[in-house]
């Protein structure tokens, strides 16, 4: 696969559909929608098949001088190419949940979806600071028409609060980057990431990026554009914005936060420590008490997230791997549940919980879904959930006991509000005629719901396939903030030496 | 031989101004039914004259094989970059003009040729290398342009345009003259080079710093930077839009060429003397460009505030004092000169059934859902004049931010930047009206071709594929920022 640029392509070929899409018909759009994603996806197997696994660092790069000031410069290490991955997997699922759903203006729509698709792989491949800031800012336009034109009653409101957050978050960024570029002579991410920029410097660097990713994130208090987004976007904008917008943030950490400023890092640790802890616990109490089905799954999303945040902020691998592995398993999850939402709402046109009641008679095999997207919510061993949230946790008991405690309430809460729901909506007596007589899962639903389903156990059950890639990449990291990383309170010892068959095996369970 | 020299350089000049004179009788012989006639033969000479200025922009001319008339002009790669500018605003405000005039009848014969007058005095205020020349195509150019402001003398905005803009552009011409005395007062010359040296000898004297003060408060009139702005709404909004479209393209380039030389190279020597003015003066451009926006109704006007808040930009590049500080403005002038151009073409061409001008953006409602195309230019040029990429418009912000944070005014970018957050919103709320409102249907009147046109050039210059002209740009405009300093 050497020289094939595989990356190019996986832009262009969206782009390219996004165009056709602009003049087609609905019939048309989608159909050409659901192809250009499949062949994105076929595109994104094989480069995961071809990625060399603990190879060189960054695979498949691809350089051209056409622009002053920076470079289109693209590559992937193995968490590019997990979050690529990622994105690849739910553009087509998207494009299924639009199906029926998009009755105006369909052509738009399809295209403002692959255009998203493209910025979104362009956002984890670039590898240069200016271009990722393009792709990443460049998001903003396609997602606002998005909630704009094909959101809920409130649509309007939420997507300026979208577009204004988002934007006021990323313009500090920028000009951290350009005093970055400035001092450090390039705009290479790469070298970048190996760049030691004075420590002083770092803390304000750190803070204008942190405005950015943790908007982006969204980490607590700056979430309230989640809730208002997810609720008004169309069901595929909601599992779009969950699945892989909100991952944006979390890989800005991994790229750029921790590499770039580990010393930094480490001085503002306790604060994102403290807020994750504020989010994990006041979001999810928010949760509880939701009425509207997307608004409590885009709660959890934040409590989620902050999850992700403290295992980013433990300093070691496990928490590194265990935030990686809740990003690609929230994407999944948050997605399915969106989607969940999706296809009862598709039926009866409200998100209230109260409207439904008692859908395991009529609706067996949605309840069967929704349970399992349930418990990978809540992180009950076996599903996806659960690898992500264990090792995430497991790694910031090393660094500050108190934070793992208080985060744990987090599973428990969540084990709560999303029980709650599906008592809600799936079990209890059917109460409203209308959402009794709602048809089951029909065959386009069986084919979004059995793909997301089988990832979600094979996550849980052999979460290997998806350590793998990033083993590497994440062992580098930790090196590189290993310097700087705070002292814990955990005070693990080393035991005496074991033999290394009994430690190999040891090691092996870990994980 | 001195004088052969001279007027070889000015080639340009002399071109356009003959040809002025020749088609003015012409106009007086044929009257306003070759108007025209006399628009396509203007625009053939604006051609010409860009045509012969280009060479010095391509070949980096500098220094003193550029001086004309004694140290009066200098035909540098810097004067050939702003006049290129300047004649192809010119071209596409005589392009766009007929079809705008003839629903009123009134395209007339003389409006070809004062753009063709003013666009001398802008090419003279971009190559003035004296206080006098300097001032000689300040008034060749603003008396042609109040004129422009007027033209439609039944319409009473119109007038009342031109009007304002005579009597508050006197009143700057005034404080410039002023400032241009006491500057000649206290350095005892009027060339450029020559008050360059007086400044930069010993400490400044509280005339000089005067001077200077009265000076730049005359060009930030001029430019429309604030707080010297309140004339900017009223003028746009007032003016035939191919004038407006004028005003914001051609009238700004010369204007801030001007502002450029006479900062950069005569007040050079000092720049810790006007560096605050400066920032100030970008800030408060910035602010409350964004702020006067939003509560608009008439998308001419916004587009007015939309200019007040890019100046602001532009002025954080004159702030860095420094020659990337420079070619970044450059690139932000002519990027923001296409999106003018896109922007006020694509308001040209909002026409009601009967032709009439839509200018109130309510009557934009759901443009999206019965005129796409040009909805979607529109959005475009909003997005790209908020700077949020990938348009085109993201670039020279770009470009001036990361000037200004090379010459360590961290904290003038942040703030810019961060109030550049305030003036998206406005830009948004046309975005909003075209896209997510119930359609009006107001907008079905059919367009020009050569609006269409025009159009897409420039909205394909604002687009993504603007990207790819990123090295071309900066190399002109190193070549002439680097003119610019060539002392």
């Amino acid at each position: 696969m050497s020289g094939f640029p595989i990356l190019n392509l996986m832009l262009l070929v969206p782009l390219v559909g996004a165009v056709a899409c602009l003049k087609a018909g609905r019939e048309q759009a989608r159909m050409i929608a659901l192809v250009t994603t499949l062949v994105d996806l076929v595109l994104g197997a094989l480069l995961w098949a071809n990625f060399d696994t603990g190879g060189a660092q960054w695979q498949f790069t691809e350089r051209a001088n056409l622009f002053a000031g920076f470079q289109w410069a693209l590559g992937i290490d193995g968490i590019a190419l997990l979050l690529i991955a990622l994105t690849v997997f739910l553009m087509p699922i998207c494009i299924g949940a639009s199906w029926n759903s998009i009755e105006k203006r369909a052509g738009e729509y399809y295209a403002a979806f692959l255009l998203m698709e493209t910025l979104m792989i362009g956002v984890f491949a670039a590898q240069d600071l200016f271009l990722f800031y393009i792709m990443f800012e460049a998001g903003l336009i396609p997602m606002y028409l998005i909630i704009g034109i094909w959101g809920g009653a409130d649509r309007i409101y939420a997507s300026y609060k979208f577009f204004l957050y988002t934007l006021l978050g990323s313009v500090l960024m920028l000009i951290a980057m350009f005093w970055m570029v400035n001092a450090a002579g390039t705009t290479d991410i790469p070298t970048l990431m190996q760049y030691n920029f004075p420590p002083h410097a770092q803390t304000w660097l750190f803070l204008a990026f942190f405005a950015s990713f943790a908007v982006k994130m969204p980490m607590w208090p700056v979430h309230t554009w989640l809730p208002d987004a997810h609720v008004q976007a169309p069901t595929a904008g909601s599992v779009i914005l969950a699945g892989v917008l909100l991952k944006m943030g979390g890989y800005g950490f991994i790229r750029f936060s921790l590499p770039m400023f580990p010393e930094a890092s480490a001085q503002f640790a306790p604060l994102v420590w403290g807020l994750s802890m504020a989010a994990v616990v006041i979001t999810s109490l928010i949760a509880l008490v939701q009425h509207d089905m997307k608004k409590l799954i885009a709660y959890s999303s934040v409590a989620h997230m902050a999850i992700v945040t403290i295992g980013l902020f433990a300093f070691n691998t496990q928490g590194l791997e265990g935030s990686m592995l809740i990003m690609l398993s929230h994407g999944l999850v948050a997605g399915a549940l969106f989607l969940g939402v999706g296809v009862i709402y598709d039926r009866l046109h409200t998100r209230e919980i109260d409207r439904y009641g008692g859908l395991a008679i009529n609706m067996p095999y949605f309840a069967l879904f929704f349970l399992l997207f349930t418990m990978a919510s809540i992180g009950l061993p076996g599903t996806s959930g659960f690898v992500g949230e264990f090792l995430s946790l497991m790694g910031v008991y090393q660094e500050s006991s108190w934070v793992a405690l208080v985060c744990t309430t987090g599973i428990i809460l969540g084990a709560a509000y999303m029980l709650y729901l599906y008592r809600r909506v799936v079990f209890g007596e059917q109460k409203n005629a209308d959402a009794a007589a709602m048809p089951d899962l029909d065959a386009r639903e069986w084919a979004m719901m059995v793909p997301l389903g089988l990832v979600t156990l094979w996550m849980g059950v052999y979460p290997e396939s998806f350590l793998a890639p990033m083993r590497k990449d994440i062992a580098l990291l930790e090196a590189r903030v290993a310097v700087a990383a705070p002292k814990g309170d955990a005070q693990v010892k080393k035991g005496a030496a074991k033999p290394a068959a009994e430690h190999e095996a040891a090691h092996g369970e870990a994980h | 031989m001195e004088l052969v020299r001279s007027l070889q350089l000015v080639a340009g000049e002399e071109v356009l101004s003959i040809s002025g004179l020749i088609l003015l009788l012409w106009a007086a012989w044929a009257g306003d039914k070759a108007a025209r006639a006399i628009s396509i033969a203007s625009v053939a000479v604006l051609t010409v004259a860009a045509l012969i200025a280009a060479p010095a922009l391509y070949g980096a001319a500098m220094g003193a094989d550029t001086v004309a008339f004694g140290g009066q002009y200098r035909a540098d790669a810097f004067s050939a970059f702003g006049k290129l500018l300047i004649y192809a605003s010119a071209a596409v405000t005589l392009i766009v003009a007929p079809a705008f005039f003839d629903r009123f009848k009134a395209m007339r014969a003389e409006f070809p040729l004062l753009v063709l007058f003013a666009a001398l005095g802008m090419g003279m205020m971009v190559s003035a290398t004296d206080l006098l020349t300097l001032y000689i195509g300040l008034e060749l150019n603003s008396l042609a342009s109040y004129v422009l402001a007027a033209i439609l003398r039944s319409d009473e905005r119109s007038a009342e345009s031109g009007l304002k803009y005579f009597v508050l552009g006197s009143l700057a011409s005034g404080i410039l003259l002023y400032g241009v005395s006491l500057t000649y007062g206290f350095t005892g010359t009027t060339s450029f080079e020559g008050i360059r040296h007086a400044l930069s000898a010993g400490t400044l004297s509280t005339g000089a710093v005067f001077g200077m003060v009265f000076v730049l408060a005359g060009m930030a009139f001029k430019i429309s930077a604030a707080p010297f702005h309140m004339w900017t709404p009223d003028v746009y909004e007032g003016a035939p839009t191919p004038v407006t479209t004028f005003f914001a393209t051609a009238s700004k380039v010369s204007a801030l060429g001007l502002l450029m030389r006479i900062s950069l190279m005569a007040f050079g020597a000092a720049p810790a003397a006007w560096q605050q003015i400066v920032i100030f003066a970008a800030i408060l451009s910035i602010v409350i460009g964004a702020l006067g926006a939003i509560g608009q109704d008439n998308i001419k006007r916004l587009m007015a505030y939309s200019s007040i808040n890019n100046v602001g930009f532009i002025l954080i590049g004159l702030a860095c004092a420094n020659q990337p500080g420079a070619a970044a403005m450059l690139v932000y002038i002519a990027i923001y000169v296409a999106m003018s151009v896109a922007g006020f073409v694509a308001v040209l061409m909002l026409r009601d059934e009967n032709g009439d001008p839509v200018e109130s953006i309510a009557d934009l409602s759901g443009l999206s859902k019965t005129r796409p195309g040009l909805a979607a230019a529109l959005a475009a040029v909003m997005f790209s004049l908020a700077g949020i990429p990938p348009l085109f418009g993201f670039w020279g912000k770009f470009v001036v931010f990361q000037a200004a944070v090379q010459a360590n005014l961290v904290a003038l970018a942040a703030i810019g930047i961060a109030a550049s957050v305030i003036g998206a919103f406005y830009y948004l709320k046309v975005v909003k009206v075209m896209y997510f409102d119930e359609a009006v249907d107001k907008v079905r009147g059919k367009s020009d071709l050569a609006h269409g046109v025009l159009l897409v050039i420039a909205s394909v210059f604002i687009s993504p594929l603007g990207y790819l002209l990123t090295n071309w740009l900066h190399t002109l405009a190193g070549n002439a920022a680097a003119a610019l300093f060539h002392v």
